[in-house]
């Protein structure tokens, strides 16, 4: 057998049922690889006792024959999730030292299931961001170098903890959250496969909140059959989150394989921008030409509303975040300034203090657009954009059942390369931002690697609460793409 | 539609964030660059359209007006107060506010 940190969930699952390996074991082999890694700064704490303990649990149920679907297997979750008695910082100092009282749903789901908590990982702070570099913890670096070179990559964000210690093997998967992207583009920039579901599929409760109104957890995962155990076990109705829909959630594993023959896949030409290297145009090419050779019928469609979808997310998720974020305030919980006249100026310290500069910055933006006389000419004006999006999907899904597109615009970028230019940072989310904004199931999968030898991914979209025919496409994809490269292991 | 160092100041007012003056003039650069890319949002026509409010077509779930169980339920005054910077008794400690 392959190193116990080389096996996908799929087999280690497999392999732990069988009594094959322990639990312990596994834990012991994914705590030696991390500390090897320290180089990538995926995890902001690792909790190695607590990992042992649950494995512990893990295997005595294992050995009676016992145990949930994910018993036994080491699992990383992204900094943004509750988890009770581990700090949870959402990559912020002012959450720093922050110890829940109280676990996610999400990863309260993951632990009725089996899963094992390897530790938390580094995020851009408060999810803002698209490269790491606004972690208060220092960016993460990605596992990927371009050929010849050895210089510091992202891995994309905000779940960029996520998709590194994925990548990387220090995790058998991860939890991460998508609010514009996060998810499915540092799985683009990583070659692992992420998976942001409908709104509404899993609960929001005991996630740190940004922006409300589009955020969503998912996996972030070796491959697409990972992805789909991950989020059977993310997934549920919750009554503590109102937006929580109640519908059962199907065992997305069942739906790898499932014939494609006769579905309609839509290529909007609007997603075919201006600067896009042409090697993620011909691997676009070559994806359509997968699902054809699959049995899938080709639509072109149109979906003109596109580019305008990124200033609509500029002024919602700022909005909904500067509301959101009103909570931090230095009495509740979280940092509070030292040196302060009065109350007034103590939040005002307290909050200059513990946010970063990214997060400041959405914080003015949110309270300029909400802010009395220009209300209705943003934020209104917005939320109608939004809706006429959303409509143009709607429209879109008469006439097919995917949307096939490249997951981002760009392979990884050097750290520090987007940083000084918020605009051109917020333009990584191009493709992904419209599935937030309409609330749809969206997915990317790694497909091939550009000519310096990085990866990148193809996107999946999908309807609302589809996500079984979204991972039938994306297994489709991923057996004709036949991607297997790995990264060299540098950092070891 | 673009800001000046007042606008901004009072921005930062509202937002509860302490903004040093000197770096009022490039956080205002910064907004008007990102304010700027955000106006192409007049080019479209939404005469009629309603302002979506929810990406989920449902009713806001109700349920019985009673204390509920749990980490939401009542209670549990050492976990409310377990992570406040200053507290006294179960209280939030702050500035004095009235004289």
């Amino acid at each position: 057998m392959s190193s116990i940190t080389d096996l996908t969930l799929a087999e280690l699952r497999d392999a732990l049922k069988a009594g094959k390996v322990s639990s312990l074991e596994a834990v012991d082999a994914y705590l030696g690889e991390i500390e090897k890694a320290r180089a990538l700064n995926a995890y902001i704490v690792v909790t190695a006792d607590r990992a042992r303990e649950m494995a512990k649990a893990s295997d005595a149920k294992l050995s009676k024959g016992e145990g949930g679907p994910i018993e036994g297997v080491p699992l990383g979750i992204k900094d943004l999730f509750c988890t009770q008695g581990v700090q949870t910082t959402a990559g912020s100092h002012i959450l720093e030292g922050f110890v829940p009282t109280y676990e996610s749903t999400v990863s309260a789901n993951l632990w009725r299931d089996g899963g094992v908590l390897l530790g938390k990982l580094n995020m851009d702070e408060f999810a803002m961001g698209s490269s790491n570099e606004t972690s208060y913890f220092g960016p993460v670096i990605n596992p990927w170098r371009a050929k010849g070179g050895n210089a510091r990559l992202t891995p994309g964000g905000s779940s960029g903890g996520s998709s590194a210690s994925v990548a990387a093997h220090l995790c058998a998967a991860a939890t991460a959250t998508d609010t514009g992207g996060s998810i499915r583009q540092p799985a683009s920039l990583t070659a692992t496969v992420g998976v942001k579901p409908t709104y509404g599929r899993c609960s929001r409760w005991g996630i740190v909140a940004f922006a409300s109104s589009l955020d969503q957890a998912g996996p972030i995962a070796r491959d697409t059959r990972d992805a789909a155990i991950m989020l059977r076990s993310m997934a549920g109705h919750d009554p503590k989150d109102s937006t929580s829909v109640n519908q059962p959630v199907p065992d997305y594993e069942r739906s790898l394989g499932a014939s494609m023959k006769g579905l309609r896949i839509g290529v909007p030409k609007e997603y075919r921008i201006d600067g896009m290297p042409a090697e993620i145009e011909r691997l676009w090419a070559d994806g359509v030409k997968w699902m054809k050779d699959a049995g899938c019928e080709i639509v072109e469609i149109s979906l003109p509303l596109t580019k305008y979808a990124l200033p609509v997310y500029y002024i919602v998720a700022p909005a909904e975040a500067s509301s959101n974020l009103a909570r931090y305030d230095g009495v509740r919980y979280g940092h509070r300034a030292k040196d302060f006249a009065d109350v007034q100026s103590m939040y005002a310290n307290s909050r200059a203090e513990g946010f970063g500069k990214e997060v400041q910055r959405r914080i003015m933006i949110g309270t300029y657009v909400l802010s009395a006389g220009y209300y209705d000419a943003y934020y209104l004006r917005a939320q109608k954009v939004r809706k006429r999006i959303l409509d143009e999907f709607n429209d879109a899904f008469k006439k097919v059942d995917l949307i096939l597109t490249p997951s981002a615009p760009s392979a990884a970028f050097a750290l520090g390369e987007k940083s000084n230019d918020p605009v051109q940072m917020y333009l990584n989310d191009v493709f992904t931002v419209t599935a937030n904004l309409a609330g749809l199931p969206g997915a990317s999968i790694p497909a091939g690697l550009d000519s310096r030898g990085l990866p990148l991914g193809l996107q999946l979209i999908a309807r609302p609460f589809d996500e079984e025919t979204m991972f039938s496409g994306m297994y489709a994809l991923e057996q004709a793409a036949n991607f297997k490269a790995r990264p060299e292991r540098w950092w070891a | 539609m673009t800001v000046d160092t007042n606008t901004v100041r009072k921005v930062a007012k509202l937002a509860r964030l302490a903004v040093p003056e000197e770096r009022l003039e490039p956080l205002t650069a910064e907004l008007n660059g990102i304010l700027k890319w955000i106006e192409q949002l007049n080019e479209v026509d939404v005469a009629g359209v309603e302002p979506m409010t929810s990406t989920v077509d449902m009713k806001l779930p109700m349920r019985e007006d009673v204390l509920q169980s749990g980490p939401t339920g009542g209670g549990q005054p050492d976990n409310v107060v377990a992570n406040a910077p200053k507290t006294e008794d179960h209280f939030f400690v702050v500035p004095k506010v009235v004289e």
